[in-house]
């Protein structure tokens, strides 16, 4: 079992909270917007990720553990 | 014949509705847009005497008819490109039966392929859409059209209006009318205002999760690629029970908008696979083309060396492009490619939906360097600049418009290296400040 760490960008506000608890996984871009790579979260930081997710004050990070992602489109 | 003009909302779709008659059929049977060659007609009457009625829809027809779709290797014209047969077949089975959504909002203003079919050929798609609609079991059929196009959705309900009470309107069918803006018709915004009145994209990092309406799944698809559901469905009726994937796959047609440097601007319907320099010769070009910018805003720019691909998804896959929704811009050499695509990455940035900082940050943030670098004020640095910011923008946003707007910018780049050289090195070429080829909606 794999974890990730996602961020919905529709509900991030740049607050960066989430790059000061866990710099080892998040990066902030030019505008304070923070950047993961899509790699699995090392099994020693997963409880520090879901308590990134839980500190977020716009609730937009989400740890989920992997799953097999059936293919669909995603645009017109 | 004003009855079946289209609207006339970008300069593309002006001229459409003329050379719209003037295509190149492939040759036998019915096509996209042969029906309105044969009669110049939009009516049902006129629908049924060229394509006949719909085929028999029960036993077993929705299985054979998705079988077509596959055996045929249609995949989805409005952009993203996704094989159509999959996304039939995609549902889950669940209890509420599903919605059936017709995208025909054509936010792309390079494009206006979608809006010909519809306003010429309103029968054909609603034909494709009942047919879906009967093997997906939907309870409903619902045609988006853009709110800034009344005459075009004016049409369409007519269309439906003349079906009602005929055996060719199986699945309820309506018109809606979401607001027409450039991401209006990404389906998860498009489903979002059907379910909300909110037409903005959803971040769904689960992409095999059904888009919901009413607590029912919705499946969305593109006005065309319902029209050539219609026409695959007649050759499964009459073929032997099992379909012929040969068969099926030769001479099929697509529709394509041609605009920029070329006398007959308008949309053409080609035979699937047509080099894309003979696509553009139809056109009448105005010179010999410089460069193409292929798919639409979010596609890519091949320069005059790559305009020998066939337009189809696999071959221009290998030059790393996309048919997308079939737009063709030429550049001609009264033109700066550059500086087009300045133009087009500003206005790609008003139209970000406002929700995702990378997307409302960075789009302007890459318009600007592109602006300095056009302007013969940006050096080596600002170049450097413009490639990381492609880089971190790419895969931040809910949706894929600052995607599209990335390889946009990066295949110009390449294709323009020789002129970016010359810029970078503060040498502007004359021709960014006079003449633009794109088109561009007012500002
Ligand atoms: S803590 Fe939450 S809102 Fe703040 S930058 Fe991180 S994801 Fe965005
Ligand atoms: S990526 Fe841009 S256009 Fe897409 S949802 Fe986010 S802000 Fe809107």
């Amino acid at each position: 079992m794999s974890a990730v760490l996602t961020i919905d960008p529709t509900a991030c506000d740049a607050y960066g909270y989430c790059a000061e608890l866990l710099p080892e996984l998040v990066g902030l871009d030019e505008w304070g917007y923070p950047v993961v790579g899509g790699e699995p979260v090392p099994a020693e930081l997963v409880a520090r990720a879901e308590q990134a997710a839980r500190h977020c004050p716009r609730r937009a990070i989400r740890v989920r553990t992997r799953v097999e992602v059936r293919s669909s489109a995603s645009r017109p | 014949m004003t009855a079946t003009t289209p609207a006339a909302t970008t300069p593309a779709a002006t001229v459409a509705a003329a050379t719209a008659t003037a295509t190149n059929p492939a040759a036998g049977r019915p096509t996209l847009l042969s029906g309105w060659r044969a009669s110049g007609r939009s009516d049902l009457a006129a629908h049924v005497a060229h394509y006949g009625p719909l085929p028999p829809l029960h036993g077993d027809f929705p299985r054979r008819l998705v079988a077509a779709v596959e055996a045929a290797g249609l995949v989805g014209k409005g952009g993203a490109g996704f094989p159509s047969a999959i996304k039939l077949q995609s549902l889950p089975r669940t209890r509420s039966r599903p919605t059936l959504v017709v995208n025909a909002m054509e936010g792309e203003p390079a494009s206006a392929k979608d809006h010909v079919l519809l306003s010429l050929l309103p029968h054909l798609v609603l034909d494709g859409a009942q047919l879906a609609a009967v093997a997906v079991g939907a309870r409903q059929v619902v045609v988006c059209v853009a709110d800034d196009r009344d005459e075009l959705a004016a049409g369409v309900a007519t269309a439906v209006a003349e079906r009602q009470r005929t055996s060719q309107l199986p699945v309820p069918t309506t018109v809606a009318r979401p607001p027409g803006r450039y991401v209006g018709g990404e389906e998860s915004a498009l489903v979002g205002w059907l379910e909300r009145g909110r037409g903005v994209p959803a971040f769904r990092p689960e992409r095999g999760v059904p888009l919901a309406l009413d607590r029912a799944p919705a499946l969305v698809h593109n006005a065309e690629t319902m029209a050539h559901v219609a026409l695959l469905a007649r050759e499964a009726a009459g073929a032997s029970s099992t379909a012929d994937p040969e068969a099926l796959a030769a001479d099929r047609t697509t529709l394509v908008t041609v605009s920029g440097a070329v006398a007959r601007p308008g949309v053409l319907e080609v035979p699937l696979g047509t080099p894309i320099a003979d696509i553009v010769a139809m056109a009448t070009p105005q010179g010999p083309p410089v460069a193409v910018l292929v798919g639409g805003f979010g596609g890519s720019w091949l320069g005059a060396g790559a305009l020998g691909t066939p337009l189809r998804k696999d071959t221009l896959g290998a030059v790393g492009a996309a048919p997308g929704a079939g737009v063709l811009v030429v550049l001609g050499s009264q033109a700066c490619g550059l500086a087009e695509t300045a133009r087009i990455a500003r206005y790609m940035a008003g139209e970000s939906a406002g929700q995702c900082g990378p997307c409302v940050f960075g789009l302007p943030a890459i318009a600007d360097d592109l602006d300095l670098l056009v302007a013969g004020r940006g050096g080596a640095a600002i170049e450097l600049r413009l490639t990381g910011r492609l880089a971190l923008v790419a895969g931040r946003g809910a949706c894929r418009h600052p995607d599209g707007v990335v390889r946009m910018v990066a295949s110009a780049l390449d294709a323009f290296e020789d002129d970016l050289r010359r810029h970078a090195a503060g040498r502007p070429c004359g021709h960014s400040r006079r003449r633009t080829v794109v088109p561009l909606p007012p500002a």
